[in-house]
């Protein structure tokens, strides 16, 4: 879809801008047992995602991030976080890039849905990185690798 | 704050509206939609290219319409055409940056090729394990990797001189980093990211002392103010077409002839040959030893044009009203009373690059929101990342000017980034 200049106004919006001066569990999670953590190169921008999951209730009890970077990609992890929260795993891992951008909901250009996808790609990744304290969680299947989660779940 | 443009414009002694039409797509208006006119684009991103005249565009159409063939090759007309005005734009830049001789001049496609020439020629023939280089903190990405190859294949040693926090090379720090093994100084003349205007005289002095070569990253420099190769005695300066007027797609690398007479070639191919058998080569003389395949042809051409329209306005009045832009958007930015910090050195001090961040938005969002004012500037690491963690940010915004913005210009500028903060400012 062609991008109007008039729909950053959008980009902007109250309930963006809320997420990123308001954000939802920002911080560390009392009780981690997986965790991830990546960069956007081309900008600098950082996400962490911390989660505590319950591998025998194969859910997601509790999820925190933390991070550095733009309003979008700060919003938009602290959207993913609330919206995860209480989730199962295979919810999770069907939770694809498009779900992303439809939750953060303002249209992106290209180069800012990177900036939104930033912390869906750290997610899927987390689920597949027990911390090593977090000895009792379940494996949980082999792990995917960003690069295969951005082909499987975004297109080429 | 007041708006004083017309009289301040004259401080400098040069008034930018009077060739601002030179420049079509400063005549650009921006996300205009039904009876919404848009706004005038403000172009401040000049540390990452530059706008071209009329006159220089107008050069290439000249060349492709009358004169075009390829160069140094054919007995015919056309190819003598094209080759006069190819060696006459060597011959401009080599007055330019008053260059010995135009053997000298080598026609690169920018200064990541002048650089990597340089490494891999220069740097494979000259620099072994134990060796040093020795760059600085501020360096760009095209004066960093290079070397960090050439450390990969010889096993030689990257050392960097440090900065001080507010952006200037920590001199006292370069008799410690020198030694008898460093066999290169690599040193930007202007930071893309700073501004900062390095002290390269007592640099080369102190390198040269030490036995080491000099090569000096000039395309945050050449294009703004004045370069003499011959009274800076540095071995090697590298530069762009395209951040001065020129087209994208060439590039110069200066150097001693001594020394490009010795250095293996670069690139092999075509043009670059005296000789060439089924056992071998003999490479051609200089310049064409490192101008292998067809060279830039018309944008070189387009940058002879450029340099003459940037010597019609003169360089003396280029970095007089440069300054006064820098100075007006340091007092703008502080006037906004946001957080803001400058990277870098006061506006007196630096070129006319005016990096900063904001407490409370992040540099993306400054140049998206500004974008929406029509304003376009930098956010990033702008290919800086060493420097970017050194300063303990991330990204910053850049603001970067060249002789034809306006002080008008920089008050929108202003306006735009005092609308963006409101956004954030809600609460």
């Amino acid at each position: 879809m062609p991008f109007d200049r008039a729909d950053e106004d959008e980009l902007y919006q109250e309930h963006i801008l809320d997420h990123y001066e308001d954000p939802f569990h920002r911080g560390s999670c009392p009780h981690t047992t997986h965790a991830h953590e990546d960069d956007n190169p081309l900008c600098g921008d950082v996400v962490r995602i911390e989660l505590d999951v319950d591998a025998a209730a194969d859910k997601i009890q509790d999820a925190y991030f933390n991070g550095d970077g733009c309003c979008i990609s700060q919003a938009s992890a602290s959207m993913l976080v609330e919206h995860v929260t209480g989730k199962s795993l295979e919810e999770v891992r069907n939770f694809k890039a498009e779900d992303m951008l439809a939750l953060f909901g303002a249209k992106l250009t290209p180069n800012r849905q990177k900036c939104c996808l930033l912390s869906w790609r750290v997610l899927q990744q987390a689920i597949y990185s027990p911390t090593a304290q977090a000895t009792t969680a379940e494996p949980l299947g082999p792990p995917r690798t960003l690069e295969q989660a951005d082909r499987e779940d975004h297109g080429s | 704050m007041a708006l004083a443009s017309s009289s301040l414009t004259t401080v400098s002694g040069f008034d930018p509206e009077s060739i601002r039409g030179d420049f079509p797509i400063l005549q650009t208006r921006l996300h205009a939609s039904g009876d919404n006119p848009g706004v005038p684009l403000v172009y401040l991103d000049n540390a990452a290219t530059t706008q071209r005249p009329r006159q220089v565009i107008q050069s290439l159409v000249d060349v492709y319409e009358k004169h075009y063939a390829n160069v140094h090759r054919g007995i015919h007309w056309l190819s003598d055409q094209s080759t006069d005005l190819y060696e006459e734009a060597r011959e401009k830049v080599r007055t330019f940056i008053n260059a010995r001789e135009r053997e000298e001049v080598i026609f690169t496609h920018g200064t990541t090729e002048s650089i990597n020439c340089v490494a891999r020629s220069w740097g494979d023939a000259n620099v072994r394990a134990g060796d040093e280089v020795l760059l600085s903190e501020m360096e760009h990405h095209a004066n960093l990797v290079p070397w960090y190859q050439l450390a990969e294949r010889t096993g030689c040693k990257v050392r960097h001189l440090p900065i001080t926090d507010d952006g200037r090379l920590v001199m006292d720090a370069l008799p410690q980093v020198l030694s008898e093994r460093t066999r290169l100084v690599g040193i930007t003349a202007v930071s893309n990211v700073l501004g900062t205007i390095n002290p390269l005289p007592e640099i080369i002095r102190q390198a040269h002392a030490a036995g080491a070569k000099v090569l000096v990253d000039a395309a945050q420099s050449v294009p703004h103010m004045a370069t003499d190769v011959q009274s800076l005695d540095c071995d090697f300066l590298a530069f762009s077409g395209h951040k001065m007027l020129g087209p994208s797609g060439v590039g110069i690398l200066y150097g001693k002839r001594a020394l490009l007479e010795e250095m293996p070639p670069f690139l092999g191919g075509g043009s670059m040959i005296r000789r060439v058998r089924l056992d071998g080569f003999e490479p051609a003389d200089l310049p064409a030893k490192f101008e292998a395949g067809t060279p830039p042809i018309v944008p070189a051409i387009g940058l002879g044009a450029a340099i003459d329209y940037i010597n019609q306005i003169g360089l003396d009045a280029i970095h007089a009203h440069e300054l006064l832009l820098t100075r007006r958007a340091h007092d703008v930015l502080e006037a906004l009373d946001a957080g803001v910090r400058f990277l870098g050195p006061k506006p007196e001090e630096k070129a006319g690059i005016v990096s900063f961040t904001l407490k409370n938005v992040h540099a993306h969002d400054v140049a998206q929101l500004l974008d929406r004012a029509g304003v376009a500037v930098r956010a990033g690491h702008h290919c800086t990342m060493p420097l970017h963690k050194r300063l303990s940010c991330t990204s910053s915004s850049r603001a970067s000017f060249y002789f034809y913005n306006t002080l008008g210009e920089v008050e929108t500028f202003g306006r735009a980034l005092g609308d963006a903060l409101r956004i954030f400012k809600r609460k």
